[in-house]
């Protein structure tokens, strides 16, 4: 069963529409290219770009902002059928959304007017500065500082692990604004080019290597009042807000490149021959490809559900730590039995199963660890 | 301006065609249906006009009902509006019959400038434009690589094996585009939910003032009496290399015009 043979439970015609768009996209602009940029390691800016243009970069705001009023289901599917072809351009379209979610939900009328219609317009793109080279998982205890002076706040510190680190066009940057722990964060949007954030090098990665990774050094940063969102000391709770959001679009990323992997792995079993048939109809073969495409499935609608409780209005974030545990989880397992099926194939980059294994990995990391999450879900057993 | 773009709706060319026994006809029910690839580099360059030069664009579509997918596909890359010649007297009409029906819409559209693809992926007879040009007594500007526009005057390069020829001449008049002119845009969400509320008129032959003797099979001058499958892929040439086997692939690709 490959991508196109998914049956998909989709709310409205317009949302089937929106699935073919992402189809051909998927088709026509990402799987002629991945391979070239993934070697060289550039970041595809451009086809970026494209995919925003057709409204990709805004899908779950509203409409008055640029958005398409999307809800998450839908956005999240999309996602799927990028990453099945692509996962970092997936990626990058989940960070941005990320990146979006600040000033959409915790900025006044006047914030969102004036700065949301480009950041959801397609041009542009976002990053979300939360982690620093002292701590990611212990985020409550960040260090990076901003100290508020005649209308402007100057940012001191270092961020770490940012994607689209000195590509992006802005930043959202938690910083502390006051005394220790999670009640002295603020969140501040800051534009690249501000004097003084400075990206550094970027990070040599294991996989998404057309994903630039790099710390932001910030040396005294000017970012006037005005870029605030919500109140000084209410960064933590925006902060946890957007990651559970945040881990669904990882969720979807993983199911995604995982389908990705065993749609390919599946080609081959079917046209590989050994002992004179095709390998696939040998059952130690056939059995891990079953196996993955059930964990798929059941990775797909753990995190669907979350995304429809999310849009019903439900409390969804510990049904997001469950979906984004679940699925990259899943896809570690699936994209490395996949690499098995292949054999020897499976290993060398002329096949792209080793580069979903590769990327797989990086997925039990971001947007919360999968230690974290499985905090998360025991807090919430703890608690009854 | 007023910019007409004429969009054909053929078989995926991407997978197998066949032709209908019954009658030598391309087998379209059966078939993935979509814009004739060479279509969307017109509609892009009809949008590209539009955007330096203002004015409307209006897609015209002559086909079955189900040729309406194709033409909101159309509209979702950004042309204002479409007419749709449907009427089931159109079955089995030729293209000489096909040049007569879309005159008869032109002349009503009045429009500055025609874009049309070079050629149909189904067809491939590049006839078209110059049928349409001859009926409504306007410049041919064919084959087209790049399309510049001052005021009334349209020049563009014709592509030729060769290289390309400069070609000009005044409004109105009709332009056929190569795929080397532009690089067509994708609908975006937003231009596919706008699509569905632009206006497509509908036209049957008899709103155009043709009698159902003049087209399909009743008006047909050309008939294809017969067909025959592609014969299998041959085994191809084999070059032995015995040190000239670089130049023997040269030769050939020379040969090919490939190089």
């Amino acid at each position: 069963m490959d991508m196109a043979s998914i049956v998909r439970l989709l709310p409205t015609p317009e949302a089937h529409e929106l699935l073919e768009l992402a189809e051909e996209l998927a088709e026509k602009e990402l799987a002629p290219k991945v391979d070239d940029f993934e070697a060289r390691g550039e970041f595809p800016r451009e086809i970026i770009r494209t995919l925003g243009r057709s409204g990709l970069l805004g899908l779950p705001y509203a409409e008055e902002f640029g958005g398409a009023a999307q809800p998450y289901e839908v956005y999240l599917q999309v996602l799927e059928v990028l990453a099945t072809r692509w996962a970092a351009v997936a990626e990058a379209i989940s960070v941005h959304t990320l990146a979006c979610y600040p000033l959409y939900y915790h900025g006044t009328a006047e914030q969102k007017e004036r700065w949301l219609p480009s950041m959801l317009g397609g041009e542009l793109l976002g990053a979300y500065c939360l982690s620093e080279p002292a701590g990611g998982s212990d985020a409550a205890n960040l260090t990076t500082k901003a100290a508020l002076t005649d209308g402007q706040y100057l940012i001191n510190g270092t961020k770490a692990w940012i994607t689209h680190g000195g590509v992006a066009d802005f930043y959202n940057v938690f910083c502390r604004t006051s005394g220790p722990g999670a009640s002295g964060i603020s969140c501040l949007l800051a534009e690249a080019g501000t004097p003084g954030l400075n990206p550094q090098a970027r990070e040599r990665t294991m996989g998404l290597k057309s994903s630039p990774v790099a710390q932001i050094a910030f040396d005294n940063a000017p970012v006037t009042a005005d870029r605030l969102i919500g109140q000084e000391g209410e960064g933590f709770r925006i902060a946890m807000g957007a990651l559970d959001s945040g881990r669904l679009g990882i969720a979807a990323c993983a199911v995604g490149l995982a389908q990705g992997a065993l749609d390919y792995a599946t080609g081959y079993a079917r046209e590989r021959t050994q002992f004179g048939k095709p390998i696939i109809d040998f059952q130690g073969l056939s059995f891990m490809l079953s196996d993955a495409a059930t964990q798929i499935a059941a990775a797909r609608a753990l995190t669907l559900y979350a995304a429809r409780l999310r849009d019903l209005g439900r409390p969804y974030s510990i049904e997001a730590a469950k979906a984004k545990l679940f699925a990259t989880d899943m896809a570690m397992k699936v994209t490395t039995d996949m690499v098995q099926v292949l054999g020897g194939a499976g290993y060398v980059a002329d096949h792209p199963v080793e580069r979903y294994f590769r990327e797989a990995k990086v997925l039990q990391i971001v947007e919360g660890t999968n230690q974290i999450q499985r905090l998360v879900i025991a807090r919430s057993l703890a608690k009854g | 301006m007023k910019i007409v773009v004429l969009v054909k709706q053929v078989p995926d060319s991407g997978a197998e065609r066949n032709l209908r026994a019954e009658d030598n006809t391309v087998d379209r029910a059966s078939a993935n249906n979509v814009i004739n690839e060479m279509d969307e580099y017109a509609i892009e360059e009809a949008l590209r006009l539009q955007e330096a030069h203002g004015g409307e664009v209006t897609v015209l579509t002559m086909g079955p009902q189900r040729a309406t997918e194709s033409i909101r596909k159309a509209l979702s890359m950004g042309p204002d509006g479409a007419v749709h010649v449907v009427d089931d007297a159109l079955s089995g009409t030729d293209a000489l019959g096909t040049s007569k029906v879309l005159a008869k819409a032109l002349e009503r559209l009045n429009a500055d400038v025609i874009i049309c693809g070079a050629e149909s992926t189904d067809a491939r007879g590049q006839v078209l434009p110059h049928m349409l040009a001859e009926r409504l007594g306007v410049a041919a500007l064919t084959g087209a690589r790049k399309l510049t526009v001052d005021g009334s005057q349209l020049t563009i390069e014709r592509q030729t094996e060769e290289g390309y020829e400069v070609v000009t001449a005044a409004t109105p008049a009709i332009v056929s585009v190569w795929d080397t002119i532009n690089e067509p845009r994708y609908p975006s969400f937003k231009g596919i939910m706008a699509a569905k509320k632009k206006p497509v008129e509908t036209l049957s032959i008899a709103d155009l003032g043709v009698d159902a003797g003049e087209v399909g099979w009743a008006g047909a001058q050309t008939t294809v009496k017969e067909h025959t499958k592609r014969p299998p892929r041959s085994a191809g040439q084999k070059v032995t290399d015995s040190g000239e086997g670089g130049v023997a692939l040269v030769d050939y690709l020379s040969s090919e015009k490939f190089v």
